[in-house]
Protein backbone atom coordinates (compact mmCIF):
# COMPACT_ATOMS: atom_id res chain seq x y z
CA UNK A 1 0.00 0.00 0.00
CA UNK A 2 2.97 2.34 0.81
CA UNK A 3 4.36 1.43 -2.20
CA UNK A 4 1.23 2.22 -4.72
CA UNK A 5 0.58 5.83 -2.84
CA UNK A 6 4.63 6.44 -3.54
CA UNK A 7 3.99 6.04 -6.96
CA UNK A 8 0.84 8.21 -6.94
CA UNK A 9 -1.36 5.45 -7.82
CA UNK A 10 -5.75 6.36 -6.51
CA UNK A 11 -6.79 3.37 -3.92
CA UNK A 12 -9.20 1.34 -5.78
CA UNK A 13 -12.43 -0.61 -4.19
CA UNK A 14 -13.49 -3.26 -6.05
CA UNK A 15 -17.52 -2.80 -4.96
CA UNK A 16 -17.41 0.97 -6.61
CA UNK A 17 -17.61 0.44 -10.42
CA UNK A 18 -15.62 2.88 -12.52
CA UNK A 19 -18.11 4.92 -14.90
CA UNK A 20 -15.72 4.90 -17.91
CA UNK A 21 -16.11 1.26 -17.93
CA UNK A 22 -19.77 1.27 -17.76
CA UNK A 23 -20.03 3.38 -20.33
CA UNK A 24 -17.72 0.74 -22.36
CA UNK A 25 -19.22 -1.98 -21.13
CA UNK A 26 -22.52 -0.77 -21.69
CA UNK A 27 -22.26 0.36 -25.69
CA UNK A 28 -20.07 -2.64 -26.31
CA UNK A 29 -23.05 -4.98 -25.08
CA UNK A 30 -25.78 -2.68 -26.86
CA UNK A 31 -23.65 -3.37 -30.11
CA UNK A 32 -23.23 -7.12 -29.41
CA UNK A 33 -27.12 -7.17 -28.39
CA UNK A 34 -27.92 -5.50 -31.35
CA UNK A 35 -26.19 -7.68 -33.98
CA UNK A 36 -26.78 -11.09 -32.85
CA UNK A 37 -30.89 -10.31 -31.95
CA UNK A 38 -31.40 -8.79 -35.17
CA UNK A 39 -29.01 -10.53 -37.77
CA UNK A 40 -28.39 -14.14 -35.90
CA UNK A 41 -30.75 -15.16 -34.08
CA UNK A 42 -34.03 -14.53 -35.89
CA UNK A 43 -32.16 -16.50 -39.04
CA UNK A 44 -31.13 -19.36 -36.59
CA UNK A 45 -35.08 -19.41 -35.73
CA UNK A 46 -36.29 -19.32 -39.49
CA UNK A 47 -33.94 -22.18 -40.24
CA UNK A 48 -35.32 -24.41 -37.31
CA UNK A 49 -39.41 -23.17 -38.56
CA UNK A 50 -37.73 -23.90 -42.12
CA UNK A 51 -36.52 -27.56 -40.64
CA UNK A 52 -39.84 -28.53 -38.95
CA UNK A 53 -41.26 -27.42 -41.76
CA UNK A 54 -39.26 -29.53 -44.34
CA UNK A 55 -39.69 -32.33 -41.94
CA UNK A 56 -43.35 -31.87 -41.41
CA UNK A 57 -44.09 -31.81 -45.61
CA UNK A 58 -41.77 -34.69 -46.07
CA UNK A 59 -43.75 -36.86 -43.63
CA UNK A 60 -47.01 -35.34 -45.36
CA UNK A 61 -45.77 -36.24 -48.80
CA UNK A 62 -44.82 -39.96 -47.77
CA UNK A 63 -48.39 -39.65 -46.57
CA UNK A 64 -50.07 -38.52 -49.49
CA UNK A 65 -47.99 -40.90 -51.30
CA UNK A 66 -49.12 -43.75 -49.35
CA UNK A 67 -53.12 -42.39 -49.51
CA UNK A 68 -52.96 -42.93 -53.55
CA UNK A 69 -50.79 -45.66 -53.54
CA UNK A 70 -53.48 -47.21 -51.28
CA UNK A 71 -55.86 -45.46 -53.52
CA UNK A 72 -54.62 -47.00 -56.49
CA UNK A 73 -54.89 -50.41 -55.59
CA UNK A 74 -58.57 -50.04 -54.34
CA UNK A 75 -58.94 -49.00 -57.77
CA UNK A 76 -56.86 -52.18 -59.40
CA UNK A 77 -58.68 -54.00 -57.28
CA UNK A 78 -62.24 -52.88 -58.30
CA UNK A 79 -61.34 -52.86 -61.73
CA UNK A 80 -59.75 -56.58 -60.97
CA UNK A 81 -63.28 -57.27 -60.00
CA UNK A 82 -65.17 -55.83 -62.43
CA UNK A 83 -63.04 -57.30 -65.59
CA UNK A 84 -63.76 -60.94 -63.65
CA UNK A 85 -67.36 -60.10 -63.36
CA UNK A 86 -67.51 -59.03 -67.12
CA UNK A 87 -65.39 -61.74 -68.12
CA UNK A 88 -67.74 -64.46 -66.43
CA UNK A 89 -70.54 -62.82 -68.21
CA UNK A 90 -69.21 -62.95 -71.79
CA UNK A 91 -68.26 -66.41 -71.12
CA UNK A 92 -72.19 -66.62 -70.05
CA UNK A 93 -73.31 -64.89 -72.98
CA UNK A 94 -71.03 -66.69 -75.57
CA UNK A 95 -72.11 -69.90 -74.02
CA UNK A 96 -76.03 -69.18 -74.15
CA UNK A 97 -75.31 -68.08 -77.90
CA UNK A 98 -73.57 -70.64 -78.47
CA UNK A 99 -76.73 -73.24 -77.29
CA UNK A 100 -78.77 -70.88 -79.40
CA UNK A 101 -77.42 -71.16 -82.60
CA UNK A 102 -77.16 -74.98 -82.03
CA UNK A 103 -80.94 -74.67 -81.27
CA UNK A 104 -81.35 -72.68 -84.40
CA UNK A 105 -78.97 -75.09 -86.96
CA UNK A 106 -80.89 -77.88 -85.17
CA UNK A 107 -84.14 -76.44 -85.90
CA UNK A 108 -83.47 -75.78 -89.53
CA UNK A 109 -81.80 -79.23 -90.40
CA UNK A 110 -85.04 -80.62 -88.69
CA UNK A 111 -86.95 -77.87 -91.55
CA UNK A 112 -84.54 -79.00 -94.02
CA UNK A 113 -85.12 -83.03 -93.19
CA UNK A 114 -88.97 -82.60 -92.84
CA UNK A 115 -89.12 -80.73 -95.89
CA UNK A 116 -86.81 -83.26 -97.81
CA UNK A 117 -88.99 -85.94 -96.51
CA UNK A 118 -92.65 -84.31 -97.69
CA UNK A 119 -90.95 -83.93 -101.23
CA UNK A 120 -90.07 -87.42 -101.15
CA UNK A 121 -93.08 -88.56 -100.07
CA UNK A 122 -95.02 -86.38 -102.59
CA UNK A 123 -92.59 -87.64 -105.29
CA UNK A 124 -93.87 -91.42 -104.82
CA UNK A 125 -97.29 -90.99 -104.50
CA UNK A 126 -97.30 -89.35 -108.12
CA UNK A 127 -95.21 -92.04 -109.35
CA UNK A 128 -97.24 -94.28 -107.39
CA UNK A 129 -100.03 -92.71 -108.92
CA UNK A 130 -98.54 -93.02 -112.62
CA UNK A 131 -97.95 -96.30 -111.91
CA UNK A 132 -101.41 -97.13 -111.19
CA UNK A 133 -102.64 -95.22 -113.79
CA UNK A 134 -100.84 -97.64 -116.26
CA UNK A 135 -101.64 -100.84 -114.22
CA UNK A 136 -104.83 -99.96 -114.61
CA UNK A 137 -104.76 -99.52 -118.33
CA UNK A 138 -102.63 -102.41 -118.85
CA UNK A 139 -104.37 -104.74 -116.23
CA UNK A 140 -107.28 -103.58 -118.04
CA UNK A 141 -105.82 -104.81 -121.45
CA UNK A 142 -104.17 -107.97 -119.96
CA UNK A 143 -107.91 -109.14 -118.41
CA UNK A 144 -109.39 -108.31 -121.36
CA UNK A 145 -106.87 -110.37 -123.52
CA UNK A 146 -106.78 -113.09 -121.01
CA UNK A 147 -110.94 -113.43 -121.08
CA UNK A 148 -110.69 -113.22 -124.44
CA UNK A 149 -108.90 -116.03 -124.74
CA UNK A 150 -111.20 -118.04 -122.11
CA UNK A 151 -114.19 -116.46 -123.38
CA UNK A 152 -113.76 -116.41 -127.18
CA UNK A 153 -115.35 -114.00 -129.50
CA UNK A 154 -118.61 -113.80 -127.07
CA UNK A 155 -117.50 -110.56 -125.17
CA UNK A 156 -115.84 -108.85 -127.82
CA UNK A 157 -118.56 -106.32 -127.83
CA UNK A 158 -116.90 -102.99 -127.08
CA UNK A 159 -119.64 -101.43 -124.45
CA UNK A 160 -119.70 -104.43 -122.85
CA UNK A 161 -116.43 -105.13 -122.04
CA UNK A 162 -115.82 -101.24 -121.46
CA UNK A 163 -118.45 -101.12 -118.62
CA UNK A 164 -117.54 -104.56 -117.33
CA UNK A 165 -113.48 -103.77 -116.60
CA UNK A 166 -114.45 -100.52 -115.04
CA UNK A 167 -116.42 -101.73 -112.44
CA UNK A 168 -114.07 -104.61 -112.13
CA UNK A 169 -111.18 -102.36 -111.26
CA UNK A 170 -113.17 -99.85 -109.07
CA UNK A 171 -114.56 -103.15 -106.94
CA UNK A 172 -110.09 -104.43 -107.21
CA UNK A 173 -109.48 -100.72 -105.60
CA UNK A 174 -112.02 -100.29 -103.34
CA UNK A 175 -110.99 -103.89 -101.30
CA UNK A 176 -107.35 -103.23 -102.57
CA UNK A 177 -106.91 -99.84 -100.46
CA UNK A 178 -107.23 -101.03 -97.69
CA UNK B 1 15.67 -7.70 1.62
CA UNK B 2 12.14 -7.78 2.08
CA UNK B 3 11.76 -4.49 0.80
CA UNK B 4 13.31 -5.27 -2.67
CA UNK B 5 12.01 -8.91 -2.99
CA UNK B 6 8.50 -6.96 -2.83
CA UNK B 7 9.32 -4.73 -5.74
CA UNK B 8 10.26 -7.73 -8.07
CA UNK B 9 6.67 -9.86 -7.09
CA UNK B 10 4.39 -7.87 -5.65
CA UNK B 11 2.98 -9.78 -2.55
CA UNK B 12 0.29 -10.31 -0.73
CA UNK B 13 -2.08 -9.89 -4.41
CA UNK B 14 -3.92 -7.01 -3.35
CA UNK B 15 -6.82 -5.29 -5.10
CA UNK B 16 -4.37 -3.31 -7.33
CA UNK B 17 -3.22 -6.42 -9.36
CA UNK B 18 -6.83 -5.99 -10.81
CA UNK B 19 -5.96 -2.29 -12.18
CA UNK B 20 -3.56 -3.12 -14.55
CA UNK B 21 -0.89 -0.64 -16.05
CA UNK B 22 -2.24 1.42 -19.01
CA UNK B 23 -1.58 0.25 -22.37
CA UNK B 24 -1.45 3.69 -23.75
CA UNK B 25 -0.40 6.45 -21.51
CA UNK B 26 -2.96 8.70 -20.10
CA UNK B 27 -5.92 6.94 -21.57
CA UNK B 28 -6.32 4.33 -18.07
CA UNK B 29 -9.98 4.35 -17.48
CA UNK B 30 -11.24 4.38 -21.12
CA UNK B 31 -8.34 2.09 -22.28
CA UNK B 32 -7.63 -0.55 -20.53
CA UNK B 33 -6.58 -4.54 -20.81
CA UNK B 34 -10.00 -5.15 -19.34
CA UNK B 35 -12.50 -2.59 -21.55
CA UNK B 36 -10.10 -3.64 -24.51
CA UNK B 37 -11.03 -7.63 -23.63
CA UNK B 38 -14.56 -6.82 -23.73
CA UNK B 39 -14.32 -4.71 -27.25
CA UNK B 40 -12.52 -8.28 -28.41
CA UNK B 41 -15.04 -10.66 -26.85
CA UNK B 42 -18.20 -8.73 -28.66
CA UNK B 43 -15.76 -8.52 -31.90
CA UNK B 44 -14.92 -12.42 -31.42
CA UNK B 45 -18.48 -13.63 -30.95
CA UNK B 46 -19.84 -11.20 -33.76
CA UNK B 47 -17.54 -12.41 -36.06
CA UNK B 48 -18.66 -15.76 -34.60
CA UNK B 49 -22.00 -16.12 -35.38
CA UNK B 50 -22.11 -13.65 -38.29
CA UNK B 51 -19.01 -16.18 -40.58
CA UNK B 52 -20.86 -19.31 -38.73
CA UNK B 53 -24.07 -18.54 -40.48
CA UNK B 54 -23.79 -16.18 -42.99
CA UNK B 55 -25.55 -19.11 -45.53
CA UNK B 56 -27.44 -20.82 -43.22
CA UNK B 57 -28.89 -24.39 -44.61
CA UNK B 58 -31.40 -26.68 -43.74
CA UNK B 59 -28.89 -29.44 -43.70
CA UNK B 60 -26.05 -27.30 -41.24
CA UNK B 61 -22.29 -27.70 -42.22
CA UNK B 62 -20.33 -28.21 -39.26
CA UNK B 63 -20.15 -24.65 -37.62
CA UNK B 64 -23.53 -23.86 -38.41
CA UNK B 65 -24.38 -26.65 -35.97
CA UNK B 66 -22.08 -25.51 -33.53
CA UNK B 67 -23.69 -22.09 -33.33
CA UNK B 68 -27.23 -24.05 -33.50
CA UNK B 69 -26.23 -25.72 -31.05
CA UNK B 70 -25.10 -22.74 -28.68
CA UNK B 71 -28.18 -20.98 -29.40
CA UNK B 72 -30.74 -24.20 -29.02
CA UNK B 73 -28.92 -24.80 -25.67
CA UNK B 74 -30.14 -21.91 -24.52
CA UNK B 75 -33.45 -21.65 -26.56
CA UNK B 76 -34.42 -24.91 -24.96
CA UNK B 77 -33.00 -25.89 -21.76
CA UNK B 78 -33.46 -22.10 -20.25
CA UNK B 79 -35.53 -19.68 -22.14
CA UNK B 80 -38.51 -23.04 -22.77
CA UNK B 81 -37.99 -25.12 -19.93
CA UNK B 82 -38.07 -22.10 -17.39
CA UNK B 83 -40.05 -19.83 -19.15
CA UNK B 84 -42.24 -21.66 -20.92
CA UNK B 85 -43.31 -21.85 -24.91
CA UNK B 86 -43.83 -18.14 -24.58
CA UNK B 87 -39.87 -17.90 -23.35
CA UNK B 88 -38.78 -18.37 -27.14
CA UNK B 89 -38.93 -14.84 -27.78
CA UNK B 90 -36.25 -13.87 -24.89
CA UNK B 91 -34.10 -16.93 -26.47
CA UNK B 92 -31.84 -14.43 -28.47
CA UNK B 93 -30.89 -12.02 -25.59
CA UNK B 94 -30.17 -15.20 -22.92
CA UNK B 95 -28.04 -16.27 -25.97
CA UNK B 96 -26.45 -13.28 -26.20
CA UNK B 97 -25.87 -12.87 -22.23
CA UNK B 98 -24.49 -16.08 -21.99
CA UNK B 99 -22.13 -16.06 -24.94
CA UNK B 100 -20.79 -12.69 -23.18
CA UNK B 101 -20.69 -13.87 -19.83
CA UNK B 102 -18.96 -16.83 -20.79
CA UNK B 103 -16.67 -15.78 -23.18
CA UNK B 104 -15.51 -13.00 -21.16
CA UNK B 105 -14.94 -14.89 -18.07
CA UNK B 106 -13.02 -17.85 -20.12
CA UNK B 107 -10.82 -14.68 -20.49
CA UNK B 108 -10.10 -15.28 -16.91
CA UNK B 109 -8.17 -18.70 -17.73
CA UNK B 110 -7.25 -18.21 -21.18
CA UNK B 111 -3.20 -18.36 -21.22
CA UNK B 112 -1.54 -15.02 -21.78
CA UNK B 113 -5.06 -13.34 -21.07
CA UNK B 114 -5.63 -14.52 -17.64
CA UNK B 115 -7.77 -11.75 -16.82
CA UNK B 116 -11.77 -11.40 -16.88
CA UNK B 117 -13.21 -8.10 -17.22
CA UNK B 118 -16.25 -9.48 -15.03
CA UNK B 119 -13.67 -8.87 -12.46
CA UNK B 120 -14.63 -5.50 -12.72
CA UNK B 121 -18.02 -5.21 -10.95
CA UNK B 122 -19.00 -2.81 -13.92
CA UNK B 123 -19.37 -5.34 -16.48
CA UNK B 124 -21.44 -7.47 -14.64
CA UNK B 125 -23.44 -4.72 -13.11
CA UNK B 126 -24.46 -3.78 -16.40
CA UNK B 127 -25.83 -7.28 -17.20
CA UNK B 128 -27.52 -6.83 -13.83
CA UNK B 129 -29.56 -3.74 -14.53
CA UNK B 130 -29.77 -5.03 -18.06
CA UNK B 131 -31.96 -8.03 -16.28
CA UNK B 132 -33.63 -6.07 -13.55
CA UNK B 133 -35.05 -3.38 -16.56
CA UNK B 134 -35.71 -6.59 -18.59
CA UNK B 135 -37.52 -8.62 -16.12
CA UNK B 136 -39.92 -5.57 -14.41
CA UNK B 137 -40.20 -4.46 -17.96
CA UNK B 138 -41.87 -7.78 -18.48
CA UNK B 139 -43.73 -8.25 -15.84
CA UNK B 140 -45.63 -4.47 -16.06
CA UNK B 141 -46.30 -4.74 -19.62
CA UNK B 142 -47.97 -8.42 -19.08
CA UNK B 143 -50.01 -7.48 -15.81
CA UNK B 144 -49.94 -3.81 -15.95
CA UNK B 145 -48.23 -1.67 -13.50
CA UNK B 146 -50.77 -2.46 -10.25
CA UNK B 147 -51.44 -5.62 -10.50
CA UNK B 148 -47.69 -6.54 -11.19
CA UNK B 149 -46.67 -4.81 -8.14
CA UNK B 150 -49.32 -6.61 -6.25
CA UNK B 151 -48.37 -9.96 -7.59
CA UNK B 152 -44.63 -9.47 -6.88
CA UNK B 153 -45.23 -7.42 -3.33
CA UNK B 154 -48.02 -9.09 -1.83
CA UNK B 155 -47.13 -12.74 -0.58
CA UNK B 156 -50.61 -14.86 -0.48
CA UNK B 157 -50.49 -14.33 3.66
CA UNK B 158 -52.52 -13.80 6.64
CA UNK B 159 -53.16 -9.54 6.67
CA UNK B 160 -51.19 -9.37 10.00
CA UNK B 161 -48.15 -10.54 8.65
CA UNK B 162 -47.98 -8.63 5.67
CA UNK B 163 -46.68 -5.38 7.08
CA UNK B 164 -43.23 -7.61 7.64
CA UNK B 165 -43.67 -9.57 4.28
CA UNK B 166 -44.02 -6.88 1.91
CA UNK B 167 -41.02 -4.59 2.87
CA UNK B 168 -38.72 -7.92 2.45
CA UNK B 169 -40.55 -9.06 -0.41
CA UNK B 170 -39.73 -5.43 -2.21
CA UNK B 171 -36.37 -5.42 -0.90
CA UNK B 172 -35.39 -9.34 -1.85
CA UNK B 173 -37.00 -8.75 -5.34
CA UNK B 174 -36.49 -4.64 -6.64
CA UNK B 175 -32.77 -4.20 -4.80
CA UNK B 176 -31.68 -7.80 -3.99
CA UNK B 177 -31.90 -9.54 -6.90
CA UNK B 178 -29.81 -6.43 -9.65
CA UNK B 179 -27.11 -6.84 -6.68
CA UNK B 180 -26.84 -10.27 -6.38
CA UNK B 181 -26.85 -11.08 -9.79
CA UNK B 182 -24.16 -8.97 -10.23
CA UNK B 183 -21.93 -9.40 -6.96
CA UNK B 184 -22.53 -13.09 -7.68
CA UNK B 185 -20.52 -12.63 -11.04
CA UNK B 186 -17.90 -10.48 -10.01
CA UNK B 187 -17.01 -11.93 -6.49
CA UNK B 188 -16.13 -15.08 -8.27
CA UNK B 189 -14.28 -14.17 -11.03
CA UNK B 190 -12.53 -11.75 -8.49
CA UNK B 191 -11.94 -14.47 -6.30
CA UNK B 192 -10.95 -17.27 -8.92
CA UNK B 193 -8.56 -14.57 -10.02
CA UNK B 194 -7.07 -13.81 -6.87
CA UNK B 195 -6.79 -17.62 -5.83
CA UNK B 196 -4.50 -18.02 -9.02
CA UNK B 197 -1.89 -14.73 -7.94
CA UNK B 198 -2.18 -16.34 -4.69
CA UNK B 199 -0.72 -19.85 -5.62
CA UNK B 200 1.39 -18.84 -8.42
CA UNK B 201 3.00 -15.78 -6.94
CA UNK B 202 3.25 -17.78 -3.41
CA UNK B 203 5.33 -20.47 -4.92
CA UNK B 204 7.66 -17.85 -6.51
CA UNK B 205 8.29 -15.84 -3.32
CA UNK B 206 8.88 -19.15 -1.51
CA UNK B 207 11.31 -20.20 -3.68
CA UNK B 208 13.22 -16.99 -3.44
CA UNK B 209 13.26 -16.79 -0.04
CA UNK B 210 14.83 -20.24 0.76
CA UNK B 211 15.63 -22.18 -1.83
CA UNK B 212 14.47 -25.67 0.60
CA UNK B 213 11.29 -24.40 0.05
CA UNK B 214 11.93 -25.34 -4.23
CA UNK B 215 9.55 -28.62 -3.54
CA UNK B 216 6.77 -26.69 -1.71
CA UNK B 217 6.55 -23.87 -5.00
CA UNK B 218 6.63 -27.04 -7.53
CA UNK B 219 3.27 -28.19 -5.51
CA UNK B 220 2.20 -24.33 -5.41
CA UNK B 221 2.31 -24.35 -8.89
CA UNK B 222 0.25 -27.28 -9.47
CA UNK B 223 -2.23 -26.25 -7.16
CA UNK B 224 -2.42 -23.09 -9.40
CA UNK B 225 -2.97 -25.54 -12.24
CA UNK B 226 -5.70 -27.47 -10.64
CA UNK B 227 -7.53 -24.73 -9.51
CA UNK B 228 -7.48 -23.35 -13.07
CA UNK B 229 -9.65 -26.21 -14.39
CA UNK B 230 -11.75 -25.47 -10.99
CA UNK B 231 -12.22 -21.78 -12.17
CA UNK B 232 -13.04 -23.79 -15.81
CA UNK B 233 -15.76 -25.30 -14.03
CA UNK B 234 -17.16 -21.80 -12.13
CA UNK B 235 -16.79 -19.64 -15.75
CA UNK B 236 -19.05 -21.97 -17.02
CA UNK B 237 -21.37 -22.36 -14.13
CA UNK B 238 -22.02 -18.54 -13.48
CA UNK B 239 -22.32 -17.99 -17.23
CA UNK B 240 -25.00 -20.48 -16.87
CA UNK B 241 -26.41 -19.27 -13.52
CA UNK B 242 -26.79 -15.79 -14.79
CA UNK B 243 -28.55 -16.66 -17.43
CA UNK B 244 -30.99 -19.05 -15.89
CA UNK B 245 -31.58 -17.38 -12.86
CA UNK B 246 -32.35 -13.83 -15.69
CA UNK B 247 -34.93 -16.28 -17.20
CA UNK B 248 -36.18 -17.14 -13.94
CA UNK B 249 -37.08 -13.57 -12.42
CA UNK B 250 -38.41 -12.96 -16.06
CA UNK B 251 -40.87 -16.29 -15.47
CA UNK B 252 -41.32 -14.93 -12.53
CA UNK B 253 -42.57 -11.81 -13.73
CA UNK B 254 -44.87 -13.60 -16.43
CA UNK B 255 -46.66 -15.41 -13.97
CA UNK B 256 -50.37 -15.30 -13.12
CA UNK B 257 -49.59 -15.70 -9.09
CA UNK B 258 -47.58 -15.09 -6.78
Amino acid sequence: MYLFAAEGAEEHNPIIPLWQEIVVGTIAFALLCYVLMKFVFPRMEKTFQARVEAIEGGIKRAEAAQAEANQLLEQYRAQLAEARTDAARIRDDARADAEGIRQDVLAKAREESDRIIAAGKEQLAAERATIVRDLRAEVGTLAVDLASKIVGESLADEARRKGTVERFLSDLESTGAR
Amino acid sequence: MSSSLAAEIPWPPTVEDFFLPPIVEGTTPWFTKVTLLVWVAVAALIIFFLVTYREPKLVPTKRQWIAESIYGFVRNNVARDLIGHDGVRFAPYLTTLFCFVLLTNLFGIIPGIQMSPNSHIAFPAILAIISWVLFNAVGIRQHGFAKYMKNSLIPPAPWFILPLLVPIEFISTFVFRPFTLAVRLFANMFAGHMILLVFTLGGFVMLQSNVWLAPVSVVSWLMAIALTFLEALVIVLQAYVFTVLTASYVQGALAEEH
